[in-house]
């Protein structure tokens, strides 16, 4: 017996979008979402914020209320702290809800998880006081809560916001060091008529950084060799750019490469996936709805490949109409006359994605670091012993996973997974998507045995 | 502890709940994670790793790269996903990580 028909997992903009969609269609739907309150990365918090706070995060943010708001529809049942550490081909999930263990199932099942920061493997990263650009963001809006005496590194649009953000809390960070080239535009360049359709994003861009140079916040360009300093917490961030080494004393460090896709449930369902390689990331396959390898499971948002949180609710809202229509709930008249006004915004959001993703290219040094930067967090394994095990013959990531424990601790290669995959490719001359990824295994996340055992039928429970 | 953080507060909390860390008494913002409440407080490395010792903080906050394993009541728990609560007795985890919430 279904507990739903329709189970959406992550709700961020894709999920909640995905959930009301479907809920108006007269389905049943069960959202499960490992945070405390809806909205996702972007929105986290949304729905507490201040006004004070609301000012300094900005109008994108306000307007992720009416997303939140959208739960609210009596066929519409959301979870939050409920954790996804199972998924199985046949719509079942596994979750744990303030430390206990369920199981619910769906007729259909969206997966809606979004997206992780890319790895980003300098020396000294794994200092306390260094964090991503996203963590520090999910301190502010979560906590109203701002970094001292802080320096912004790396690529990417997100790194401009909170800079943006910073210096709307009246807190301006010390410096923005940008790993990208100037030559970075000229690539950008060829993606010109693209580019044009996606003004209001490159508007937005513009503004931001027109925030940054009004703060004087000193911005370096084409910056190398990034290393932070410290001995127990991150004290300088060292780097060269314009051909003169810098060294800036600070507190904290929030590194940024831009972010990619959240594989970790697709993967253990094996579901097909493709080396991308304008984002250098996996992402799963799937159809113009969403659609994947097995009927009943759905993929929306960033987690089927970055395309920010405007496609991502497109992406949920049709993604739910084919799944309603294959309940029966709808017919292919009705869903097609609702999908092609989203198609159109859908085409419309993605137009200016290629120039972003040429415009900020990750780093070549995070992408395969130094021999001695580390790579795997958990276990503490280094380029340097991944290039020699590479040497020795090792081929693929599972295959390191077992020599080197890259990957064994309790993140699953979250955080190294795509470092090792580029690190592989590099030794031995093979494309990254030949080279492919660890091997997902369910728990996804760590478990209790008590969340365990309270999944087992009652007369085998202890 | 306070003027080691590296984070501030951009205003002072309505509401706090306290708890302890490494026996000592951290005023935190009611509603705040524990990950919050200790890189408010400047309590400093969160764990230190099984391999080496190095000292850890909160890298993601997002539940991902468990680098904010705490100790509470035994069990290792996520600092970044676990609020705070009221008298809570969280320690530094500096034993086998891999073992999360033992
Ligand atoms: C840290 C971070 C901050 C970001 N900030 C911004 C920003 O300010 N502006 C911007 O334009 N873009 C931002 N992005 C990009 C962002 O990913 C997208 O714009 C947008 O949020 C994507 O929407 P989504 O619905 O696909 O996924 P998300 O919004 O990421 O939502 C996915 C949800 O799935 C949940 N989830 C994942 N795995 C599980 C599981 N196993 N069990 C239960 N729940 C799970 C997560 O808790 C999350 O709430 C950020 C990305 C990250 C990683
Ligand atoms: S800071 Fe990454 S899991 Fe808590």
């Amino acid at each position: 017996m279904a507990d739903a028909d329709l189970v959406v997992i992550g709700a961020g903009p894709a999920g909640t979008a995905a959930a009301r969609t479907a809920a108006d269609a007269g389905a049943r739907v069960i959202v499960l979402d490992e945070q405390p309150a809806a909205g996702g990365q972007i929105y986290r918090a949304v729905g507490q914020t201040t006004e004070a706070l609301a000012a300094i995060l900005g109008p994108d943010y306000r307007a992720g209320r009416d997303l939140v708001a959208a739960l609210d529809h009596t066929n519409i049942r959301h979870l939050p702290g409920a954790t996804v550490w199972r998924v199985d081909p046949d719509g079942t999930v596994c979750v744990s809800v303030a430390g206990r263990g369920r199981k619910l199932a769906g007729r259909r099942l969206l997966l809606a998880t979004g997206a992780l920061e890319r790895p980003v493997p300098i020396p000294g990263w794994t200092l306390p006081g260094v964090m991503t650009a996203g963590a520090a963001q999910i301190l502010l809006k979560t906590a109203a809560m701002v970094p001292r005496a802080t320096v912004l590194a790396g690529s990417g649009p997100l790194l401009y916001l909170l800079a943006q953000q910073l210096v709307r809390a009246g807190r301006p960070p010390l410096a923005l060091v940008e790993t990208r080239l100037p030559s970075a535009w000229r690539a950008a360049w060829r993606h010109g008529p693209g580019a044009f359709r996606g003004w209001r994003t490159l508007a937005r861009g513009a503004g931001m950084l027109a925030a940054i140079r009004r703060a004087g916040i000193p911005r370096y360009r084409g910056a190398t060799g990034l290393a932070v300093e410290g001995a127990a917490q991150a004290e300088a961030l060292r780097f060269t750019a314009g051909g003169r080494e810098h060294r800036i004393p600070c507190r904290t460090v929030l590194l940024h490469q831009g972010v990619v896709p959240n594989i970790q449930i697709t993967g253990a369902l094996r579901l097909p996936h493709l080396w991308d390689a304008a984002q250098r990331c996996f992402r799963p396959v799937v159809d113009e709805w969403g659609g994947t390898a097995l009927e009943m499971v759905f993929v929306a948002g960033d987690g089927a490949g970055i395309a920010g949180a405007g496609a991502a609710a497109l992406a949920g809202r049709i993604a739910a109409l084919q799944a309603v229509h294959g309940l029966g709930l709808i017919d292919a008249g009705a869903r097609d006359a609702a999908a092609a006004p989203l198609r159109r915004a859908l085409a419309r959001e993605r137009a200016a994605r290629p120039l972003l993703d040429a415009l900020y290219p990750p780093s070549p040094e995070v992408l395969r670091p130094d021999d001695a930067t580390i790579v795997c967090r958990c276990e503490e394994v280094t380029a340097g012993e991944i290039r020699a095990l590479a040497g020795l013959g090792c081929l693929g990531p599972n295959q390191l996973k077992a020599f080197s424990r890259a990957g064994m601790g309790p993140c699953q290669g979250r955080y190294c997974g795509l470092t090792v995959t580029e690190l592989l490719a590099e030794a031995t001359g093979r494309p990254p998507g030949e080279v492919g990824y660890y091997r997902l295994r369910t728990p996804l996340k760590p478990v209790t045995l008590g969340e365990l055992a309270d999944l087992a039928p009652p007369e085998v429970r202890a | 502890m306070s003027s080691a953080s590296p984070f501030e507060r951009l205003s002072p909390p309505a509401d706090t709940v306290t708890f302890t860390f490494e026996g000592e008494t951290i005023a935190a913002a009611a509603g705040d994670t524990l990950a919050a409440a200790l890189l408010a407080a400047g309590a400093g490395p969160l764990r230190r790793t099984p391999a080496t010792g190095a000292p850890r903080g909160p890298w993601c906050m997002m539940g991902a790269c468990y680098d904010c394993l705490v100790e509470v009541d035994g069990a290792s728990v996520q600092a970044c996903m676990t609020p705070v609560r009221k008298g809570m007795a969280v320690r530094r985890l500096d034993r086998v990580a891999g073992r999360h919430r033992g």
